[in-house]
């Protein structure tokens, strides 16, 4: 198992290295120049020559390139072109908000999805059945930004039950330590601020979730419907065991497998899908940083914000794959 | 009798009343809810607006702008003399002003901040010199506005007198200084640490800087010390939050969880204007957006007939109307209104498709016969001077097609839209474009943008001989007067020679809560909380 490991961290290595030539010449292949869009309007051509100078825009791109790579080996991401701060630190400021909020997200799509696919399948055609489904389609197709005003407009404007926006209200402190804000809540033992956090975390999060609830509902479902065909169920059954014990001992567990498949690729998703979220709840996280800085052409920003997901990526699916061995010993690590 | 002493005495009450509700009351957060974050906050480096905002209430320059105008007024400089040749400027000093960090503001502090901009610095401190950090990157106003090119050297005279000798004679040096990358900083609070002060500004203005939460909120603090005792700070704490979605910044405002809301939607104005608890504040912007052509080729280059006749076909009154949503100004000159040397005697340009017709076929063009199909450049980004670029680029190829005049519109990328546009292809013949103001004075506006002849980073390269000798000339005299009477000048000649359309000067509109007083905005954009209250 730890050889598999090592060598699957082994692997990133040439994964990142092709992110990276991709990202690197698509984004300097395409039109734009971050000299033009941060000067605008008033940028003198003494002005332009000198950023571009200053940022090594004039150097050719295979130079350019070079240098990146050498600040990688090295660990140093650089400096962004916008706010002038290391790149590690303006993801280490923004990468928490959006953790809380992914993690939030998928909690709620596991259990709502699950709980909502069971049911579906031990009920097939049901009402129930029926309506979980109708409903699942109906939280694939709902824009995201849609439904986060119309739940702002209903549960903030008119009900007056949660906040609108942002991660904390004006006025509650919290001492920072880590940036995840419940976690630096409870750590300072900080009772107003963890309530204040959790209370913004709950729309966003609920919006942020409706698709992959849908997803994970619908997989759960047809997966429980497919094992509870088997023989082996028919045996459980028919040696008697209650109903509960069947589902949850014999069935789940074999129809888990592409469930959590889908639930780890999901993770991917919703980081991606934040940037809509983060955008409409003032939610100050690396989605919204990572669209402002393709819209500003912060090369540093896109390029090494982009190696930071991807290598994410990559260890959240070998966590996936070691999960395999762990909920169905038929499979094995080698 | 009796009853006339009682009812003077009634109305005097209602009056102190009144004067006591009016009299600004101390306390109070102020959350001011704007589009997107700072970029840094360290004036000399900075272009963006959100950035600036924080700087023109923790920072202050040596001379200021007035409330609702660009008239100019003390700063942290009590006074100024100008010498009769016009290149030496001798500001005296207040006294008595501390920064933040509690050290004291002087003359070597004014040589520090401006002084690390220069290129080449010639400075002479007064007594203990500060050392000049290395350039972090160029600081992009104080080259954009061609201080290099004005400013000789700065001097401390003495503890609390700073003479600037300049290479030129330059007329908007002074408003120049009133700009935000002329603000005065801390030498001592940079030096601790040159690479954070972007992140923590140290200055002498009416709020401190606390905290910054990237992307969420910025708060600053009452300056308790403020050396202007006649007014504010009243405000004990002011926080500007990021909320970048328009809509959703209204409903902020609506559930009355901020008080400003900055660049509200143009559907959400009526909203504001019903509800009880909000109020409006408007003010004219201080910028132009306007239509050019390519003066590198031809037809466009000479025949000013042809430019005529466009001026004339397009309804510029319609496109204001409707796609400015009320929200803008047609324009006749190519500074506005609120500006001093505005040319009010030159005419509109008449919207009339029969006197288009008629001068297009003097300019050898009838019906349009023999002019290929021409490119409209149109603006892919919403800028106050033009919130819909595309829209208003339809709307006119629409006009010109009545008058025969085939046209197709072009855009790009907004890089890479102001980079080609820069380089006068061949494949453009219209473009959309305008400017927002940074002084106050004509000259950023009649000589930054239309005179071709000065630099080649002109964006319009219109070469007229006569107007560029009047621009060196409204350079050149230091008498606001005199420069008045040049710059309408050259207003006019604009008008006779149309090298460019003028379109529109657009309003703002913000909505706020109306407990906020006070509140007002700026011209130049720069948002001020110094006099700002709360009404309870």
């Amino acid at each position: 198992m730890a050889a598999y490991i090592l060598r699957r961290i082994l692997i990133l290595i040439p994964t990142l290295l092709g992110v990276s030539i991709i990202i690197f010449f698509m984004l300097h292949l395409t039109p734009g120049d971050p000299a033009e869009l941060l000067l605008g309007e008033r940028a003198s051509d003494e002005a332009l020559k000198n950023l571009r100078e200053h940022l090594g825009l004039n150097k050719p791109l295979y130079v350019q390139y070079g240098l990146f790579l050498k600040r990688l080996v090295t660990l140093d991401l650089g400096e962004t072109i916008w706010t002038r701060q290391k790149v590690w630190v303006e993801i280490r400021q923004r990468f928490p908000a959006t953790i809380e909020l992914s993690v939030t997200a998928l909690m709620i799509s596991c259990t709502l999805g699950m709980i909502f696919g069971i049911i579906s399948a031990t009920k097939q055609y049901s009402a129930f059945d029926y309506l979980s489904m109708l409903g699942a389609l109906a939280g694939v197709s709902m824009p995201i930004f849609w439904l986060g005003l119309v739940f702002m407009l209903i549960f903030s404007v008119n009900l007056g039950w949660l906040p609108i926006s942002g991660r904390l209200s004006v006025g509650v402190d919290l001492e920072v330590v880590t940036n995840f804000y419940i976690l630096d809540a409870v750590i300072t033992k900080n009772g107003p601020a963890l309530r204040d956090a959790l209370w913004h975390l709950i729309m966003p999060a609920f919006t942020l979730s409706t698709i992959p609830t849908a997803i994970v509902a619908r997989m759960t479902r047809s997966s429980m419907l497919e094992v509870l065909r088997q023989d082996y169920i028919k045996t459980a059954k028919a040696k008697g065991l209650s109903q509960f014990k069947v589902i949850f001992k014999h069935a789940l567990r074999n129809a888990l497998i592409p469930v959590v498949t889908t639930i780890g690729l999901q993770f991917g998703v919703l980081l991606g899908g934040a940037i809509l979220t983060e955008t409409i709840f003032a939610w100050p996280g690396v989605g919204k940083w990572m669209y402002d800085a393709v819209m500003q052409r912060d090369y540093m920003v896109i390029q090494n914000g982009t190696l930071f997901i991807a290598g994410l990526f990559v260890i959240i699916n070998l966590g996936v794959d070691v999960l395999y061995a762990l909920i169905n010993p038929r499979i094995s690590i080698k | 009798m009796l009853k006339k002493t009682l009812l003077c005495l009634a109305v005097l009450a209602v009056v102190c009343a009144g004067a006591v509700l009016a009299a600004p009351k101390p306390g109070g957060t102020l959350i001011f809810g704007r589009g997107g974050d700072s970029v840094g906050l360290d004036p000399a480096y900075e272009t963006d607006g959100n950035s600036f905002m924080i700087c023109d209430n923790v920072l202050e320059a040596l001379v200021e702008y007035k409330d609702e105008s660009t008239a100019l007024e003390p700063g942290l400089a009590e006074s100024w003399t100008i010498a009769p040749d016009g290149k030496t400027y001798t500001f005296k000093l207040r006294k008595g002003v501390k920064f933040h960090d509690g050290t004291p503001f002087n003359a070597n502090a004014v040589v520090f901040s401006l002084g690390r901009q220069m290129k080449e610095p010639k400075l002479k401190f007064s007594g203990k010199a500060w050392e000049i950090p290395a350039q972090e990157r160029p600081p992009e106003y104080w080259v954009s506005m061609e201080m290099d090119k004005t400013v000789e050297s700065i001097e401390a005279a003495d503890e609390h007198t700073v003479v600037f000798k300049l290479k030129r004679v330059d007329a908007p040096f002074l408003a120049n200084l009133g700009m935000d990358f002329a603000d005065i900083i801390s030498p001592t609070a940079f030096l601790k640490n040159p690479k954070e002060f972007v992140r923590n500004p140290v200055g002498t203005g009416p709020f401190k800087f606390v905290k910054w939460v990237k992307d969420d909120q910025i708060l600053l603090e009452k300056n308790t010390e403020y050396w202007d005792k006649k007014a504010g700070p009243y405000l004990d704490k002011a926080v500007f939050r990021a909320i970048p979605e328009n809509s959703v910044r209204f409903l902020e405002l609506k559930t009355g969880n901020i008080h400003i809301c900055q660049f509200p939607n143009a559907a959400d104005i009526p909203l504001a204007q019903k509800d009880p608890g909000m109020k409006l504040i408007s003010q004219p912007g201080m910028n132009i957006g306007y239509l050019s052509f390519n003066h590198t080729k031809e037809p466009w280059k000479s025949n000013t007939k042809l430019r005529k006749a466009v001026a004339q076909a397009i309804n510029r009154k319609a496109i204001v109307d409707n796609i400015y949503q009320g929200q803008g100004q047609l324009a006749k000159n190519h500074i506005p209104p609120i500006m001093w040397g505005y040319n009010d005697a030159v005419p509109q340009v008449e919207y009339s498709l029969d006197k288009a017709k008629a001068l297009l076929a003097e300019a050898g063009f009838p019906e349009g016969k023999g002019l290929d199909e021409i490119t409209l450049w149109c603006m892919p980004v919403a800028r106050p001077y033009n919130p819909e670029g595309l829209k208003v680029g339809v709307a006119m190829v629409a006009d010109l097609a009545k008058v025969g005049i085939r046209a197709r519109i072009v855009s790009f990328e907004w890089g890479t839209y102001l980079k080609r546009q820069r380089e006068q292809p061949p494949d453009m013949d219209l473009f959309q474009l305008g400017w927002t103001g940074d002084n106050g004075d004509p000259d950023n506006f009649l000589a930054v943008l239309y005179d071709g002849m000065a630099s080649s980073s002109v964006r319009t390269q219109w070469q007229n001989s006569e107007y560029h000798s009047l621009m060196e000339q409204g350079r050149q005299t230091t008498d606001q007067a005199k420069r008045a009477e040049i710059y309408k000048k050259a207003q006019q000649l604009m008008y006779d020679e149309m090298p460019v359309i003028p379109v529109a000067h657009s309003t703002q509109t913000w909505p706020l809560l109306k407990n906020v007083q006070d509140f007002k905005l700026h011209p130049t954009a720069s948002i001020r909380l110094k006099n700002v209250w709360l009404e309870k």
